[in-house]
């Protein structure tokens, strides 16, 4: 008996409450009767959410629920879906440049070139977003604990630390949404930590997160958008 | 959550320009060819073999060879470049580059067209450059190994940008190989007659005005129709990935 009608989140106002002409900020991405079918089987529909600037949300569900399917739904890199995307207000693909811009998406494959560094790799990414210096990536690859592997291909390096080259971008990101699928895959307890730790300072900065994993994740006032086999619940 | 210490949503209202994204794919794409140089070599060799091949196979006489040499050559470096169609988009495929891209703020065919272009310099170029060493083997006369290296010039950026389109389309499937032959090849055919056309016109001694501004006609299309349709493959075949 769950309400698979429009769900929005809200974060917590009860402190604002008492203060007068409370602010309720304009959702950074709007979803509105979001339906996606994969092999003939649906796995979500009439599933409609916000995400608020200020927040960290994690997609939740058994394997298979479509988390990954609705995250590249929201980036823009999967087409088959139905419903309204709405980016501030407007219809993302009316805003698609924009929007691109302003969202930051890390897959399940990290886009890293095997035979490039660490620091070539940053380079190649960042070409493509916006100027950022030399010292700038190679302060974010040491933020990264890549520190003295700058100048390996990254063939050679562990899973673990192929993938702390893509999450360096956090650290050196200027985009308020973030989209992250199964960011804490092969990364140790320290490094879980620091993430976290990034995820809540870019809430706390007044950009969005949105975060799939099987990892216990463990933030205050986290919001929580479950999807199960063929229905969505939500709970806060 | 307090109200106070959140600053504003601060939007970017500006990104690296088109020009500039471009180049860094550019870039990125020669430093990775030329950290695996044995994949630059393939297609050269390749190329070196069909040719070195055809006098062996069919006969050496030089009243074939200067008849046939100009249309085995076109024939090697179609297929060379064909063959390393494949590699044009599946490791970024497969490592995830390629979902960055599409990401990026920039207009996707503009960052295609960069892909595109390396594929160029790393495949086709060298075929152009080591051309007339296997028109002289092949008893091509100076004024034909000339108008062949031109045609090949202008012709292999073709194959190229058409074999974009191919190569984005079979992205996704696992045996891309025969059907992107099969959707390719169609298209590589109006380019060869053109290029084998030329130079036999050119033998004869008549003029290659035409056959060249033809040609150059098929360059233009593909420049500017070739990279769209590209990227709206590539859209397909990472949405079903």
């Amino acid at each position: 008996m769950n309400t698979p009608d429009a769900i929005v989140h809200r974060p917590d106002y009860g402190a604002l409450m008492s203060e007068p002409l409370p602010l309720i900020p304009e959702p950074l991405l709007q979803a509105i009767n979001l339906q996606c079918e994969r092999d003939k089987r649906i796995l979500f529909r009439e599933l409609s959410f916000s995400i608020l600037p200020g927040t960290v949300t994690r997609v939740e569900g058994p394997n298979g629920s479509g988390k990954t399917t609705l995250l590249r739904i929201l980036a823009g890199l999967n087409d088959a879906w139905a419903g309204d995307l709405k980016w501030c207000g407007a219809p993302v693909a009316n805003h698609r440049e924009e929007f691109l811009r302003n969202m930051l998406y890390l897959g399940h494959r990290p886009g890293i070139k095997p035979l490039l560094t660490p620091l070539e790799n940053l380079r190649a990414v960042m070409a493509g977003r916006r100027p950022v210096s030399d010292a700038s990536l190679n302060q974010a690859l040491q933020g990264t604990g890549l520190a003295g592997y700058e100048n390996v291909p990254c063939r050679n390096l562990s899973a673990g630390q192929q993938r702390r080259v893509a999450l360096a971008r956090l650290l050196i990101a200027d985009e308020p949404l973030w989209l992250l699928d199964e960011v804490f895959t092969a990364i140790d307890a320290d490094g879980v930590a620091a993430i976290e730790a990034l995820l809540q300072q870019r809430a706390a900065e007044g950009g969005a997160v949105l975060v799939t994993t099987h990892h216990d994740l463990a933030l205050p006032n986290m919001h929580r958008l479950v999807l199960g086999k063929g229905g969505v619940t939500d709970e806060r | 959550m307090n109200a106070e210490t959140r600053p504003a949503v601060q939007l970017a209202s500006s990104s690296v320009g088109a020009l500039a994204a471009m180049k860094g794919v550019f870039a990125r794409d020669m430093k990775v060819a030329f950290r695996q140089r044995q994949d630059l070599l393939n297609p050269l060799l390749f190329f070196i073999m069909v040719v070195t091949l055809f006098p062996l196979g069919v006969s050496p006489e030089v009243s074939f060879l200067s008849q046939a040499g100009a249309g085995i050559l076109w024939v090697a470096a179609l297929l060379s470049v064909l063959l390393s169609l494949d590699h044009l988009f599946r490791h970024d495929f497969d490592d995830g580059t390629l979902e960055q891209l599409v990401l990026q703020p920039q207009p996707l065919f503009l960052l295609i067209l960069a892909k595109t272009m390396a594929h160029w310099m790393l495949t086709g170029l060298p075929l152009v450059i080591l051309a007339p060493v296997l028109g002289v083997m092949v008893h091509l006369d100076g004024n034909s190994i000339a108008v062949l290296c031109l045609t090949l010039l202008i012709g292999t950026p073709v194959l190229s940008l058409i074999g974009a389109i191919g190569a984005a389309l079979t992205l996704g499937l696992r045996s891309a190989g025969v059907l992107l032959s099969l959707l390719i090849i169609p298209l590589y055919i109006p380019v060869l007659i053109f290029g084998t056309g030329t130079v036999a016109a050119a033998a004869e001694g008549a003029a290659v005005g035409a056959y060249l501004a033809l040609m150059g006609a098929f360059l233009m299309l593909a420049l500017t129709l070739a990279p769209f349709a590209a990227a709206a493959a590539l859209r397909i075949s990472l949405s079903n990935g």
